[in-house]
């Protein structure tokens, strides 16, 4: 095969997207294969592997500071106020840890606006944990008391 | 004589609202040293003015009724955590007598006017008997509410003559209000309308006014301390409106004639001396003809304070801040000079054709920025926009020192600004600020939906 030809076909493989080229012209057979190089997995392995990293501190910190949830049932605080163990100062608490609850037994005070809610229990069961520390300030859906 | 020294400003306050409001009063608060305490529902534990807060308590779940709305939890929360004051912010309890009324009778100062201003200014019918008499004019109309007898309000229709509109005296902010063409739909639309005013507002009274054809509304900011003194902050102009809805606000109002403006003004700081006003507030017009007629007055700070604040450099929350703590207004009305030119566009969560709201992930968040932009927004890259509130995520508002450079500077900040994942009213506001009316300057309140209907039509 002529040398100008081949070189012809060398540039054509080239610049095209050709893996493989093979001419046969009579006798003559000429075999051309281009080695393509293997996609930049590092790379693009890495990126979102970054962007993940990036995502994770703006996701909620809250979620990821959240204790795992207790096992139980956890009654919450239905509204805002200060949590009170106890009917009166000086009064024996309603509940301590180990006491069987039964549904609708008072469970702690919640005082807001110069008002004592009861707090009833909606659930029956053992008093696992006390959540709350008596005289404490607590928010809605603030865990209270831990029923097994 | 010496000088007084103002009494102290509070040590904590208690921000009783949401979103960019409750980072706005955030702001005001960490600037005067003032420890702030937000509270918040369920589903707004992780705004960022939560993050920021001094103290947060969450007062209920993400239902406004059970929690923005919720009086007792809301004082609670102020109790537990010793603030000394509670901002109602606009909208939810802001212009609540009885949340005021109750928050002074727990002990805590409520940053607004007095309850009974604010009895006085929310229903509709005393509002304009109380203006008419302070020499504020007003809209043609029933002189209080409307007769029951029927002959009486055909009568009445007749002498204010056709158009006219009936109006919930509950009402405002565009809710319950009907327009009534001819007389035959007269009778009807007003057993109507105060049926659903007794359903929504529970007050069914209603009263009449006549209906302007192509008003602007024109609004004056008032600021007023409990010394008596009152000054007006020039004016807004807020006629781009879609259902009643601002969408798009500036500060001053083009093409009105200054010595108008002033006689209005000074009507406004009158009628406030003579309320014995406190705090901010803002006198709504309708202006035709050159013509000035009060609709009503909001007894609050309101969402497009900031063109205001822009245009005479006064930062309107501080100084409902101070008032409230017994401070007199530092300014007198020859102090306040206006610079400038300032536009504020809302920025919605919603579908710019059909205006469904679109709550969701904010996936990528970019604001714009550079010489005179303002963003006020509690939103950040990966926010969850919340489902249960009104649909706003922002402002942005571009100052000028002419019209022309702050709509300049608006069409750059609005084709900077970055919001995905949801879909906002963006395309809508660049739409406009290219608008050759809007350019101009003037449109009515009727502009924005009759572009609307039109392009429905062509396409």
């Amino acid at each position: 095969m002529d040398l100008r030809k081949l070189k012809t076909l060398i540039e054509l493989v080239e610049s095209s997207g050709i893996a493989e080229l093979e001419i046969a012209e009579g006798e003559e057979r000429v075999r051309i294969t281009r080695s393509l190089q293997p996609p930049l997995q590092a790379a693009s392995a890495a990126a979102p592997v970054i962007a993940a990293a990036a995502a994770a501190p703006l996701a909620t910190p809250a979620a990821l500071a959240t204790p795992p949830e207790p096992e139980g049932h956890t009654v919450k605080a239905p509204m805002v106020g200060t949590f009170y163990r106890a009917g009166s100062p000086g009064d024996k608490a309603f509940v301590e840890v180990g006491d069987t609850v039964a549904v609708g037994e008072p469970l702690c005070i919640i005082e807001a606006m110069k008002l004592m809610n009861e707090i009833e229990s909606d659930y029956a069961g053992v008093v696992k944990a006390i959540m709350a520390e008596n005289g404490q300030p607590v928010e809605y859906g603030q865990p209270l008391i831990l029923i097994g | 004589m010496a000088p007084s020294v103002p009494p102290p400003l509070f040590d904590k306050i208690l921000i009783a609202n949401r979103g960019e409001i409750a980072l706005r009063i955030q702001r005001a608060c960490r600037e005067l040293g003032i420890k702030t305490v937000v509270v918040h529902s369920e589903a707004d534990s992780d705004a960022k003015y939560v993050r920021l807060a001094d103290e947060s308590v969450c007062i209920g779940p993400a239902a406004s009724a059970q929690s923005y709305l919720n009086i007792p939890a809301i004082i609670s929360a102020a109790e537990v955590t010793d603030a000394q004051a509670i901002h109602p912010g606009y909208g939810f309890l802001s212009e609540n007598a009885d949340f005021a009324e109750r928050v002074e009778k727990s002990g805590f100062v409520f940053i607004g006017p007095r309850a009974d201003t604010i009895r006085l200014m929310g229903d509709k019918v005393s509002a304009k008997i109380a203006m008419t008499k302070a020499g504020v004019p007003c809209v043609p109309g029933s002189e209080g509410a409307m007769p029951d007898d029927p002959k009486e309000i055909v009568k009445l229709a007749r002498s204010i003559q056709y158009p006219v509109i009936v109006k919930a005296s509950g009402g405002g902010g565009g809710r319950g209000m009907r327009v009534v063409h001819t007389e035959a739909a007269l009778l009807g639309a007003v057993s109507l309308t105060q049926a659903e005013a007794g359903a929504a507002f529970g007050n069914p009274t209603v009263y009449m006014e006549k209906y302007l054809a192509n008003p602007r509304h024109i609004e004056i900011q008032v600021l007023a301390d409990a010394h008596r003194n009152a000054v007006c902050l020039f004016e807004r102009d807020c006629s781009m409106q879609r259902r009643h809805q601002k969408i798009i606000e500036e500060a001053p109002a083009p093409h009105i004639p200054p010595r108008l403006l002033a006689r209005i003004s000074e009507r406004c700081a009158d009628a406030c001396r003579k309320i014995n006003y406190r705090g901010a507030g803002t006198f709504e017009f309708l202006y035709q003809d050159d013509q000035f007629f009060f609709i009503e007055m909001n007894t609050r700070i309101q969402v497009e304070h900031p063109v205001t604040e822009l245009i005479t450099g006064i930062d309107l929350v501080q100084q409902q801040i101070k008032v409230a703590a017994g401070h007199k207004l530092p300014f007198r009305q020859r102090d306040i000079i206006r610079r400038g030119h300032a536009i504020e566009c809302r920025i919605n969560a919603e579908d710019p054709d059909r205006f469904v709201p679109s709550p969701g992930r904010i996936t990528s968040y970019h604001a714009p920025g550079g010489p005179g932009i303002r963003v006020d927004s509690h939103v950040y890259q990966n926010y969850v926009v919340p489902p249960y509130y009104d649909s706003m995520v922002g402002k942005v508002i571009a100052y000028g020192d002419t019209r022309e450079q702050a709509m300049a500077r608006m069409r750059i900040a609005l084709s900077e600004m970055v919001v995905e994942g949801i879909k906002t009213n963006i395309p809508l506001h660049q739409e406009l600020l290219l608008d050759e009316a809007f350019v101009r300057g003037g449109t009515s309140i009727h502009f924005l939906e009759e572009r609307m209907a039109k392009r429905k039509l062509g396409s």
